[in-house]
């Protein structure tokens, strides 16, 4: 059982382009759009959000495996609204997590974390860390101070790895990377950036040849540089 | 005058015809600064509380308001879906299943509506949203009921013109929260749609009252 996502847009064509989009990244992971009014309108319902997030937390396919939260992504001021006022709603708001992050980039990184079998906390770090790469990509932001290191503490472990496959770390291989590690109990850094967030890691344009310099902390560190390293010597399964 | 359960079905009646008779003042005054959408989904809001009404009675003046709450959340669709639909569902929490209301408990209800909506709106007073219109209504309805006022007419008529004067004072003010905040400077020597459409809330409960 995986964490499920509820994408709450000002527009149905959003939240469903946003959907159709993050699932070709993570095809099991149950995403759910609320976009729009009940009658197509621009704008957000009550009602389609707690539909939504009812949906999200209904059980699997008949395994008896207890439903492991959902995450909601919102985009514009009043769709955080109105995912706040359907919390309240909500009977049992526990295990239901509002991510603070941009509605595509954190939706992304969220549903591969959550494909990975991150928990509801991780899958909403991996949104937010999600939001932090396009702060720090704007040019009058501060955001950048939220990227320092984790800890000044030395890692860990650590590791160096060669790009080997052609297209180098690209989308997929990011999704794949970004999505282990946000379900390892471990502060990763790839080069620098969040080891956890797709876009991060996307942001570092490492080609073949490359070499990806791996800090880890944290119980699973040394389980967290196998498994980049893994990855990248099996060329994430590409040519 | 008691209020009670139909008190409230009056209330949230005149609501719905002060949404549609201020429609296009709601319209125009949002157009100044915001998307120019809040007389419609107020109204169409308020359209849908009457359909409910028409289907159901309430039986208490809470059962009234959190019904309120839920069809203005799911119809309004702006902003003002989640605010007013968080400070009706507030306000209902706080008067519980109480066949009536008095004055203690509507200066009570009114904190916990406008205490709502700063809560989900994050404003503050002077940010020109409808915190402007909400919090004098609060303060000149406690001071009445605090004042041992009995007559709860009076504890209405005191929140709504204090709601009124409160529109009014958001004319020069600089909005800091919502699309108004966008324009900056330029949204001073305009009134907050909100705020004024929260005083026609107001001011409907005395005219359910009188």
């Amino acid at each position: 059982m995986t964490v499920s996502i509820v994408v709450v847009s000002h527009s149905e064509k959003i939240a469903d382009g946003a959907v159709e989009l993050a699932a070709q990244m993570a095809p099991d992971v149950k995403i759910i759009p609320a976009g729009g009014t009940d009658d197509g309108r621009i704008g957000t319902s009550l009602e389609k959000v707690l539909a939504a997030l009812e949906r999200g937390s209904e059980q699997g396919s008949g395994d008896g495996a207890v439903a492991d939260g959902t995450v909601v992504i919102t985009d514009l001021g009043s769709a955080v609204m109105t995912a706040e006022s359907a919390l309240e709603f909500l009977e049992d708001p526990a295990g239901v997590l509002l991510a603070d992050a941009p509605l595509v980039e954190g939706l992304v990184a969220a549903a591969v974390a959550a494909q990975g079998g991150a928990d509801v906390q991780a899958v909403r770090k991996a949104a937010e860390a999600a939001g932090r790469i396009v702060q720090q990509a704007e040019p009058a932001s501060s955001g950048e101070e939220e990227l320092e290191p984790v800890t000044s503490a030395p890692p860990d472990c650590t590791g160096d790895f060669e790009l080997v496959n052609q297209a180098g770390m690209h989308a997929r291989p990011a999704a794949k990377v970004a999505g282990g590690l946000a379900s390892l109990d471990a502060e990763v850094t790839i080069n620098g950036v969040d080891g956890a967030s797709m876009t991060g890691l996307m942001t570092l344009g490492a080609g073949k040849g490359a070499v990806l310099h791996v800090e880890a902390w944290g119980a699973d560190a040394e389980r967290a540089v196998e498994y980049v390293g893994g990855l990248v010597e099996a060329g994430f399964g590409e040519p | 005058m008691v209020l009670d359960a139909n008190w409230a079905v009056k209330w949230l009646t005149l609501c719905a015809q002060a949404m549609a008779e201020h429609r296009v003042e709601l319209i125009e005054l949002d157009r100044a600064i915001g998307d120019s959408d809040h007389g419609e989904n107020m109204d169409r809001g308020f359209q849908a509380v009457l359909v409910k009404l028409g289907e159901s009675t309430p039986e208490t003046p809470g059962a009234a308001l959190k019904m309120t709450a839920m069809t203005l959340m799911s119809k309004v669709g702006g902003a003002a879906g989640p605010l007013y639909g968080t400070a009706f569902l507030r306000a209902a929490t706080a008067l519980g299943d109480s066949a009536e209301i008095d004055p203690a408990a509507w200066a009570g209800a009114l904190e916990a509506a406008r205490d709502g909506i700063v809560a989900r709106g994050k404003a503050e007073s002077g940010d020109k949203t409808m915190v402007d219109a909400w919090t004098p209504a609060v303060d000149a309805a406690r001071a009445a009921a605090d004042g041992g006022s009995t007559d709860v007419l009076s504890v209405l008529v005191a929140a709504a013109e204090a709601a009124e004067a409160g529109a009014v004072a958001t004319d020069p003010m600089v909005a800091r929260k919502g699309r108004a905040s966008y324009l900056g400077e330029r949204s001073a020597g305009h009134r907050d749609p909100g705020a004024v459409s929260s005083a026609l809330i107001l001011r409907a409960a005395v005219g359910a009252a009188a």
